[in-house]
Order: C-alpha cells, then structure tokens, then sequence
C-alpha cells in the first residue's frame, strides 16, 4: 500500500520534483565502443523542478527532444533518474527499487501515445483492462474480477461492455482502444495519471470524445493528471498550469490563462504564433524561429534557444556554430559565384563549431584573416539587427587568422515573473 | 485467433501446407500403429519356426524383401518411422523447453546474464552440428544406454542455441513495445510480463522452426546412425542404421534393403520441411500478403456522369 | 475555372477488392486544378483523401480499378501506357510523402538525389546544370549549399522534408501531390514548411493538392478546398469562404470538432466514417448529420453551387424541386453508441 502522507509534504501537494536529471548515454559508433571511446550522453532531462498539487492537472509541453516524455516515465519510475528527486505523497521514488515501486503503481498511472501499441496484442479486453486487479491481489474471485472490470469499461463509455469485453486490440478503433487503455489506468484507482499525449495519433474527430471523457474521469475520480503533449491546443483546453519545456528544461511555467495571454519566454511566443487555425481571419506569422530543436548530444552554450530567438542579446551564449549558421543562413540568399567566392576564404567550415567564448577562423592557404574579418563586417552591415552581434565582442585578426570574441554566455536560471516563472535573460533583473 | 491465418490461407502456402501435413501424418500413423500394421517386429528373423530368406526380393510375404540377417524390411521401415518420431518429438520439446524460456529471459533482462548465454550458444552453434551429435551422443549413451533417449538428448543440444536465438531476439525487440512499458506501469514484475506480454508475442516464429528442426533431426538421427553412434540395432529399427548395413547389398545389386528405409527418409524430411515452409509462409507477416479480391465497377448511366 | 485547368478529374472512382468486398475509398468525384493554385483535400481518416491523391497520379493501390477519367493536359492517365505514365511522372506530376526518411535513400548524398532525378528525366544535361538547378531549388527551400553534398541522416527531420520538397519541384511539375507533408514535423518547423507550402504559389506555377487532417494548415496554405467525406467531395470552394461560411453540415461540424487555441467548448460528430465496402445509401453522411432530412436518406444529393465556384453535395441547399413533399421533414436518427468511433 502507499505510504501514509506526511503532514510536513502538505496534504495539498502530490507530486514533487527536485532537480531532476535524466541522461542517457549514447552507445556509439562499433570502433569507438571497441576503443572504450566516451559517445557521450543525451542530456534528456536536464535539471526539472516541479510540484503538483492535489486535482491539478500540468501540462508538460515542448517539441521532440524537450524530455517531455522521459520526465513523463521518471514520475512514474519507468526511467531511472541520474540525479534529483522525485516524490510522490513524501515518498522518493528514485530511489526505490523494482519491487519497492510496484505497490505505488497503484496510485500512479500511466496512459500512452499509441493506444494500439500499448495493448498486449495477444490479450483480449476483458483480461487486459482487469490484469492490473490481478496483479496487485486486489480481487478475490473471478466474478468480482468481471464485476469491477465491466464498471471500468462502462465507466469509459465502452458500452455496451458485451460487445467490448472479448474483442482483441486490432478489432478496436483507435478512439476504443484509447478508451480500454484509461480504463485499465483507473482500475486501480489511482491518484495521479500521466497522460502521454493520449490524443495525438487519434482522428480528429475522436480528439475532443477522448478529452471529455479525461475530463469527467479527472472530475469524477478526483484525479490529478500530468498531460503530456505538443500540441498546445488540448493543453490549454485541459491543464490548469502549463510547463514548457525546451531540450530537458523547463523554460515556462504558469497558470495556463497567463501562458496562453500574455506569453513571457520567446519560445512560449513562438509556439503560440506557429499553431495554424482554421480562422481564416488569422495568418501564420512570419516571424517564426529559424532552424529546427538542436541534438541534445552537444546543446548549444548558455541558453539553448538563443540561436532561433528573435530576442537574444549579449549574455544569451553566442559561440562559433552561431557565426557558421549565420554564414549558411547568407549563402541560401547568395547567388552560385558569389556563394563559391566567400566559401572560398575559409580553410574548413567544420572549424566554427566550437564551444566557447573565442572562436578562431583560419583562412584558406591563398586567402587573409584580414577578408574573413572584412566579410563579416560586410555580414554585420547588410543585417546590424542579427541577435549575434549584440554578443559579439570583438572581430580582430591575430596569428594569421580571424579571431572573434564573445560576450561570456550565462545559463538563465527559472526566475519569477507575475504568476509562474520564466527562464530567459530578458526577465533577468541583472540585466535590464 | 492463433488458427485464423493457417484456416485463411490460400494459394501456394496451403497447398504446402495441405501436402506436408498429409505425408507427416501418414508417417505418425505408421509409428503409433506400428505393431498393427508391420507383419513383423522389428528384430523378428523367423515366423511359425522357420527363418527367413536371407536378402529376398520383395514378394507377397517380405513387401519390401529382406537383409542379410533375414529381417523383414517393410517391418522395419515401420517401426523405424516410430523411432524417428519418438527422438523427433522428444527432441523438439526438449529443445522448446530447454530454449524458449532461456531466449525469454536473456532477451528480457539483458546484461551480463544475456552476454554469458549468448556467448554459450554461439559456442555450441559453432561446432559442427554432426559432430557434437556424435560427441555427445558417445558420452550420453554411455550413462544412459544405447536407447532412443541419448540421441534424441543429443539432438537437443544442437537444436537449443536455435530457439534460444530466435526467442532472444524477438524478445529483445518486443520488449521495446509500448505495450511491455505498460505491464510495468500497471505493476507488473518482470515474471509477469515475460509468461503474459512477451510469451504468446515471442513465441510465434518457433512453430516454423520447430517443424523445420524436426526434419533436420530426422538427418541427424540417421547420421548418427549410419556412423554407428545413434541408436543400438538391439534397442529399436533406426533407417541410418539400416542404410548403413545396405551399403554392402547395394553392389550385389540387392536395392531393396537400401531403397526403403532411404525413401523414408527423403519423404519425412520433404513432409515435415513443407510444412514449416507452408507454415512460414502462413504466420510470416512479412511473407504474407493481403489477398486482393478483383474489383469490378459497376458502368455509371451516361446521362447521370458528371452531376455528382 | 474554364479549361485552364491543368489537371480535371470526372467522375473519379477508385476501388480495391478485400475478403470483404470492394472498398470504395473514391467513388465519384470531380475536381479541377489551376496551374499555380493550392488545393487542400481534407476529411476523418479513411475518407479516401490519400487514395485520391495517388489516383490523380494515376497511382493506384494494388489490386484497384480505377473508373472516370483524370485528365493531364486534356489526356486521360487511364488511357496511357504504363510508360507513358512513368514518363510523365516527376516532369509533370510529382509527389511529396509524410515521411522523408523513409523516400531518401540513405547510402546517397542530397546531390546523387538530385542527379539521378534530373539524369533520369534529361538525359542531355550536364553536370554543371544539375549542380546549378538543384541548388537553386534547394535555396529556395532554404537548404544551405554548404549542405549540396551530406547524407540524408545528417539532415533534421524538417530540412528532410525540404529536400523531398525540392526534389519534387527540382524538375518543375505542373501538379505536386503533398500527403500529409508535415504530420511528422515539430509545431515550429511545420509552421515553416506551411509558409513554405504557401510561398509556392508566388515562386513556382506548379499545381499543388494538399492532403491534411489539419484544417489550420488548409486555412493557412491553401487557395481551395475540397473535404472529403466516405469518397466523396461534398463541398469545395474558397477555403477563406469556405471556413467563413460552411455549407456542408460535415464541414460545419468537421470545424467546430477541431480543437484550436480559440476552442471554448468541446464539441465533436457523433459515430465513426462508414465502413467504405458497405456505406450507407443516399447521402453517407446522414446517420451522423445534426441537419439530417428524410430526402437525405434516401436518395443521393445533388451538386449544386450556391455562389460562383463554390460547390456543395447537401439536399440542404436544393434545389428545392426535387427534394419532393415531406422530403425535408427531419429525419429520425438511430441512436449511435457513445464508443462508435474512429
């Protein structure tokens, strides 16, 4: 059974996150493995904070590669946590073995992207959605079993139960098959759900049937819910509060109104601004980030959204791959010759994707410092509203090559802005 | 559920199928009803106080004609279908026992219990098959007698690296499924969830090899025998043994002793071979194809093309 | 749309035989396509939108039969060799799947993508003008030329996408089939590849039909619609008008289901799509139509086109003469099950 609530962690909070890391170390290529070569490690989830409070339900919402998955499966013991705590009711989690998590499997539940997947192909409804009963002994008979089985299928709609009850997974739509799954989740009577985008890959039209339904669960059983999604539609439809997450950190959070209204973080801005409605009144903007999630493997310095923010200014962590994107980001605009004659100057490209504040150019055998320097002023004055040179110190030319130095990059830390908290230097009293 | 692609095939695989299963189970009616239906037992070299003839051409007496020691061959054709399937089958599920579970675990837990086994079966899997047949069937007959359970033990052992390879790796990419995460978010431990999310998901590609090794053992059995290491002539009829003993007739233009036992053979491998192959190609979903019915559309009234 | 069009469909039919019957994922449509015009298809899964798609290439599923006539520049697809057809194939019409991983080839470099098309379809080219032709393109998708000679993996998801993007308009197609191009892709990047998607109609004079369940992505790409519904287009129109003012009532409700950042209430339709081997008669949509008259059960709508290019399949809008007495009495609906969906 679940561990009795200590006063002291307040009755009113059920889930609390501390610092939480995940990484995952990368397996590498065969000759590196042979040569015990480090790969590296993802830094899935980099450092989370969090609580949830009784019946609320928190959105964690982000792109792929934000960790919003892998935080998902850390609160449930599914991953198991580097560093950080997370606890439920006062009990630390991460630190628990196997065996000690099963009996708080019963008030933690989970529900998945794929339905299909999620459901033992090899196991019919009946069995699948009471196995849970099984497992946790909670049953004595084989008619209590039904009993409390059926009430879970009525309970999730899948009526009438006889039809539903022998099927198999693969005679189930999408939408029916979601529906076993919460009701397998709910048998328990569990606590908390963590719901893994449980929408994403239904039909349209299905959506807004599995969210009601989500929502009178939560209301009825009293549950308080983790959503899980990219879809910033349904989350703020369904949560109370909202986390935006960018590769393994939360960089938003708040009640969802003000997320929603009044947007703080550039990235929360420019998710907002990217959704596409079906309002014709409404154009996308055009102002929409550059590039794409960078690799979690090597993120880049100091706040790993300044290379697509429209804002970032000096202490945001420019390095050298910015001044290669920048330099790439020209070159689609160039004509072929004059694209060959800048290319030219430099004597490996692959040499700007240094970490670090001091980024050193060599020029190609023929070519000077001295060009390389004069095509990025040229760069500067064609574009002096570019977010880089706001963190550019200095473009010098020393040792025979093109030195540019930047303005040292700080992480920005989840500082408080009215209701909910921001992580991004605009916000940073230090620097207004 | 589990028949419903064997019932709905069609074409080639069924006829493979239809074929294989017919000649297997004329072979295992011969072996459980072998004392009804051979004239003789299998070492019986005389009837009503007279012997035999030695190396009698088939007649209405002796079908298949008789060996030099004066055995009816048609009896112990017979009778050596009945040991074929007896090592077979106790081979085979030694095997399954022996190997499903093992390829269950390893690919379920992984690790270092995964690398040792790995390492195990890859070592059994490199020898030669006959070889270790051979080996092994010396030294395990020598515990337990030159009977019919130390060759099919024999066989076994070099039949269990292959489910235990098969099963680990099906196992080691179902257990990626969302729906093993599942069983472990609902408490499931890790018993639970190999006997009932991995088991009945894993074990559906070992029925083709079984049927497939089944036939294989038949040629390992009779290897063995034709080398002299299966089987005792005293124990049981065994067609490598009696291959064997035919190779000297074969010369004197005496075909009979060598023929039969040899066209048994041949016809329970094909049997048992076609239907692992009709079986693959039945359960395989990636050799299976949706069976496309032909579409005929019905003509549209030219005067009503267009309005919709 | 006079015969400008470069692409006109009647009477589309394309049905595949299961154990079960013919399924009739397109069973009678019109459609025309104006050379530089974006047309987005949209409907419930299994409405036959991506079996459209693929027909209008003259794709067909295996084991279908394909009725009606698609005409290419006033040839008919069905009627061309199956040479003939491939030769079309890239020159003329292009396709551009969801998945890019799986459509590039891995051992190959972005540039051998680029010369096998343009070797395969101008033989006479040189290798200066491959270079030249598949760089422009590719800038204008906004890939760096730096990147002319990488693999496909060391591309992200959304510069994939780009490069399918540019290998289909590299050979400048009068009519570029997109099914579900950005399903796959991050909400930012799909946003970037949508204004990529609109800009086209600026930059190329290709014919783009565009397969998506999104109906923001159509709302914000797209010059018309069609929606689909169980092989059939019941409306077509303006999508700006269209999204304005939906005649259909499967396109009311379609827009008032999606959940969007403006969705104050949750609102869905009742019931699955039918089963497309046996769907109802008369008008498909009338076991799930709020609207639903007795005409609409039992005899099949009419095209009718209540403003200039806008065309709807609802008895709702007539003509009133032939929806005969009583025939627009309510219809009384069976009961659907809260769990009968897709």
């Amino acid at each position: 059974m679940p561990t009795r609530p200590e006063p002291a962690a307040g009755a009113a909070t059920v889930l609390d996150v501390a610092d939480l890391r995940v990484h995952f170390e990368l397996r590498g290529s065969f000759l590196g493995r042979l040569l015990g070569r480090d790969a590296g490690s993802v830094q899935a989830v980099d450092g989370v904070t969090l609580s949830l409070r009784h019946g609320e339900v928190l959105g964690l919402v982000g792109e792929s590669g934000s960790g919003k998955t892998t935080l998902g499966r850390a609160l449930l013991g599914l991953v198991r946590p580097t560093a950080g705590s997370v606890c439920y009711r006062g009990t630390d989690l991460a630190g628990l073995r196997q065996a000690q998590l099963r009996p708080l499997r019963q008030r933690i539940q989970m529900v998945f992207q794929d339905p299909g997947a999620a459901l033992n192909p090899a196991m019919d409804i009946e069995t699948a959605v009471g196995h849970p009963l099984r497992i946790h002994g909670l049953v004595r008979d084989r008619d209590e079993l039904r009993d409390r089985v059926h009430d879970a299928l009525r309970r999730v709609g899948l009526v009438p139960v006889e039809r539903f009850a022998s099927k198999y997974p693969a005679e189930l739509s999408g939408g029916q098959q979601q529906r076993a799954v919460l009701a397998r989740a709910i048998i328990l009577g569990p606590e908390l759900l963590v719901a893994d985008e449980p929408v994403s890959m239904l039909d349209m039209s299905v959506r807004a049937k599995i969210l009601e339904l989500m929502l009178d669960l939560r209301r009825d059983l009293d549950l308080s819910c983790v959503y899980i999604t990219h879809d910033l539609a349904t989350a703020k439809f369904f949560c109370d509060r909202v986390a935006i997450m960018y590769l393994g950190r939360i960089v938003e959070i708040g009640p969802t109104e003000r997320i929603f209204a009044d947007p703080a973080h550039p990235y929360t801005r420019a998710l907002l601004a990217a959704v596409p409605e079906p309002d014709p009144t409404r154009t996308l903007t055009r102002q929409l980030p550059r590039g794409e999630v960078p690799d979690g493997v090597d993120p880049p310095g100091g706040c790993s959204f300044h290379p697509r923010c429209p804002h970032a200014f000096a202490p945001c962590g420019w390095e050298g791959r910015d001044v290669r994107a920048l330099l790439e980001q020209r070159w689609t605009a160039l004509d072929e010759a004059d694209y060959a004659a800048e290319q030219a100057l430099f004597a490996d490209l692959a040499e700007l994707d240094v970490r670090g504040s001091r980024l050193r150019i060599r020029p190609a055998a023929s070519r000077s410092a001295e060009s390389i320097r004069a095509l990025l002023e040229q760069v500067r004055v064609g574009d002096p509203d570019e977010p880089l040179w706001r963190g550019v110190r200095q473009v010098s030319v020393a040792d025979g090559a093109c030195v540019v130095d930047f303005v040292e990059g700080v992480d920005p830390n989840l500082g408080p802005v009215d209701e909910g908290a921001v992580a991004c230097h605009l916000y940073d009293p230090a620097y207004r | 559920m589990v028949w419903a692609p064997i019932r709905s095939s069609r074409g080639l695989p069924r006829w493979l199928l239809g074929a294989g299963c017919t000649i297997t189970l004329l072979f295992v009616v011969l072996a459980v009803f072998a004392p009804l239906i051979a004239p003789y037992d299998f070492d019986t070299f005389s009837a009503d106080g007279q012997r035999f003839a030695q190396q009698a051409p088939p007649s209405a007496e002796h079908w298949f004609g008789t060996t030099v020691q004066a055995l009816d061959v048609f009896s112990r054709v017979v009778f050596g279908a009945r040991t074929a399937l007896e090592v077979v089958v106790l081979s085979v599920a030694v095997s399954l026992l022996v190997g499903v579970p093992l390829g269950l675990v390893s690919g379920y837990f992984g690790r270092w219990l995964d690398r040792l086994l790995v390492l195990i079966t890859d070592t059994v899997f490199s020898f030669p098959p006959l070889l270790l047949a051979i080996v092994l069937s010396f030294l395990l007959s020598g515990l337990l007698g030159g009977g019919v359970a130390p060759a099919a033990l024999a066989i076994t052992v070099v039949y269990v690296p292959q489910y235990f390879r098969v099963v680990r790796n099906t196992t080691f990419s179902a257990k990626e499924a969302s729906y093993v995460e599942a069983a472990r978010a609902i408490g499931a431990g890790p018993l639970t969830v190999i006997t009932r999310y991995l088991f009945s998901n894993v074990v559906q590609s070992v029925p083709v090899i079984a049927t497939l090794n089944a036939a294989d053992a038949i040629l390992t059995l009779a290897g063995l025998g034709f080398l002299g290491y299966g089987i005792q002539p005293t124990e049981a009829a065994e067609w490598g043994y009696d291959i064997q003993r035919a190779i000297a007739d074969a010369g004197a233009g005496i075909w009979w002793t060598g023929l039969f036992p040899g066209l048994a053979i041949v016809l329970l491998v094909t049997g048992l071979t076609l239907v692992g192959e009709g079986l693959n190609e039945t359960l395989n979903p990636t050799l299976r194809r949706r069976r496309l019915l032909p579409v005929t559309l019905p003509t549209r009234d030219t005067d009503a093309g267009g309005s919709r | 749309m006079t015969d400008e069009a470069v692409l006109r469909v009647r009477d589309l039919r394309v049905w595949y035989g299961t154990e079960r019957g013919p399924v009739r994922a397109v069973d009678g449509v019109d459609l025309a396509l104006v050379p530089g015009e974006t047309l987005g298809v949209v409907g419930e899964s299994g409405c036959g939108k991506s079996t459209l798609g693929r027909g209008l290439l003259g794709l067909l599923p295996e084991g279908a039969k394909a009725g009606g006539e698609v005409r290419f520049r006033g040839t008919d697809l069905f009627e061309l060799s199956g040479r003939a057809l491939r030769e079309l194939r890239g020159p003329e019409l292009g396709m551009i799947f969801q998945d890019p991983l799986t459509r590039l080839n891995p051992l190959w470099r972005v540039s051998e993508h680029f010369e096998e098309l343009l070797r395969t379809h101008c033989p006479d080219i040189s290798a200066e003008q491959i270079r030249h032709r598949s760089l422009a393109t590719l800038r204008r998708m906004g890939i760096p030329p730096t990147r002319y000679r990488n693999y496909p993996h060391e591309f992200s998801g959304g510069m994939r996408q780009r490069i399918m993007i540019a290998l289909g308009l590299v050979l400048n197609p009068a009519v570029l089939v997109a099914d579900e191009p950005t399903t796959s892709l991050d909400v930012l990047v799909e946003a970037q590849i949508i204004r990529l998607l609109a800009d086209l109609r600026r930059n190329f004079d290709t014919a783009l039909l565009l397969i998506t369940h999104n109906l923001g992505i159509v709302a914000e790409a797209c010059d018309r619609v069609a929606v689909m519904y169980a092989g059939h287009v019941v409306e077509t129109g303006d999508a700006r008008e269209v999204f304005a003012a939906p005649a259909h009532p499967y396109t009311r409700e379609l827009l008032r289901s999606t959940i969007s950042l403006s969705t104050t209430g949750l609102h869905y339709i009742p019931g699955a799509p039918p089963d497309l081997v046996d769907p109802p008669p008369a008008c498909r949509f009338h076991p799930r139509c709020p609207d639903a008259m007795q005409v609409c059960a039992t005899r099949d709508p009419v095209t009718v086109s209540p403003r200039p290019g806008h065309r709807v399949a609802c008895w709702l809008h007539g003509p009133a003469e032939q929806v005969g007495a009583g025939g627009d009495a309510p219809l009384v609906r069976e009961e659907i099950d809260v769990a009968d969906e897709a």
